[in-house]
């Protein structure tokens, strides 16, 4: 369903990004994962190349614009620029506004919001000239609905969201979409650092009563970046379990 | 090889999607030609391409016509 799109996606040594690089590859498209460390760019190249798809892992900081450019330069060396760009890799720093640290606030808009300027202003210039292309953000259910602790987050994560929309309307024309996937509560490390109270509570919030595992998200990554989800832009596809009904 | 006007004026073409017969020295690409913002932005990175060259923010929004595009070129190539 892929077959020829060559896909970018950040933060894909573990959690949510691995499960879309794999799936986006087992539908064919060419992908290259992210990873912040050499061992973790080693680990999803041989994650792809064991079960026979095409990509590799490389090292990148989201934050840091000239690892950006050399990561898409070796991309596009390798497998040409990237069609489809899945901005996955983010970081939680939660505390009481009252209590939080700049550093908490800053890196937290610079790795999940400045971001999504970097990396779609890079991949934007071949998307816009080939008349094709998907910018696919993760999101999250927080950027919705807020949540007590996380105001740097939910900022970033609603952030996104304005970014997405706005984007979507400058691109349009050249067939380029814009969405937002927001996942509610996944079974990833960054949920597991919850303590048990917390995350019991969390579960009664959910309809569907359990956390969704990553493989959930990715299937909505890989719907709006198939033909299928052509006609999608400017929205955020809510993956949740019910907690939130948008 | 071509000249630079030739150049322009195919690129011109190319991105904007009008008859080269409309391409005068005098067209304004958003009055006469029809681009919009994004289409100005393109047509800039064309001839970035085209004429292997950088040019800045500030020297591409002087380039409305077709001639300051070309005048531009001319004194900007080695
Ligand atoms: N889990 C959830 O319940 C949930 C809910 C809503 C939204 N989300 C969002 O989903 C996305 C993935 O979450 P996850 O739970 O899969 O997270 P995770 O398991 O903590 O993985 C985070 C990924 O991001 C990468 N990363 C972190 N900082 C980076 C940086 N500066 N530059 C490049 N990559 C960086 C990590 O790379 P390294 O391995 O090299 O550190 C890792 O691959 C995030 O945007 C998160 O906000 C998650």
């Amino acid at each position: 369903m892929l077959k020829g799109e060559i896909a970018l996606v950040t933060g894909a040594s573990r959690g949510i990004g691995r499960a879309i690089a794999m799936l986006l590859a087992e539908q064919g498209a060419t992908v290259v994962g992210t990873a912040t460390t050499e061992s973790g760019a080693a680990g999803i190249g041989q994650a792809l190349t064991e079960v026979g798809h095409q990509g590799m892992g490389l090292v990148l900081n989201v934050s840091d614009q000239a690892s950006v450019d050399a990561a898409l330069a070796q991309m596009t060396e390798a497998f040409g620029a990237p069609s489809i760009l899945v901005n996955n890799a983010g970081i939680t720093r939660d505390n009481l506004l009252m209590r939080m640290k700049d550093d908490e606030w800053d890196s937290v808009i610079d790795t999940n919001l400045t971001s999504l300027y970097r990396l779609s202003k890079a991949c934007l210039r071949a998307m816009t000239k080939a008349r094709k292309g998907r910018i696919i953000n993760i999101a999250s259910v927080v950027g919705a609905m807020g949540n007590a602790g996380q105001t740097n987050y939910a900022a970033a994560k609603a952030g996104m969201m304005g970014f997405t929309k706005s984007l979507a309307r400058e691109v349009g024309s050249r067939g380029v979409t814009v969405n937002c996937v927001a996942p509610g509560f996944i079974d990833t490390d960054m949920t597991r650092s919850l303590p048990d109270a917390h995350r019991e509570s969390l579960l009664s919030a959910i309809p569907l009563a359990r956390l969704g595992q990553p493989e959930e998200i990715a299937s909505a990554v890989a719907f709006l970046a198939s033909p299928g989800g052509a006609y999608i832009t400017g929205e955020t596809l809510h993956v949740n379990g019910g907690m939130h009904m948008a | 090889m071509s000249s630079v006007e030739d150049r322009v004026r195919k690129i011109v073409v190319e991105q904007l999607g009008v008859k080269e017969e409309e391409v005068n020295a005098e067209a304004s690409f958003v009055d006469d030609l029809g681009a919009d913002s994004l289409d100005t932005v393109e047509l800039v990175m064309a001839l970035e391409e085209e004429f292997e060259t950088e040019i800045p923010d500030e020297d591409a929004e002087k380039i409305t016509t077709v001639q300051q595009a070309i005048d531009y070129i001319n004194a900007h190539q080695a």
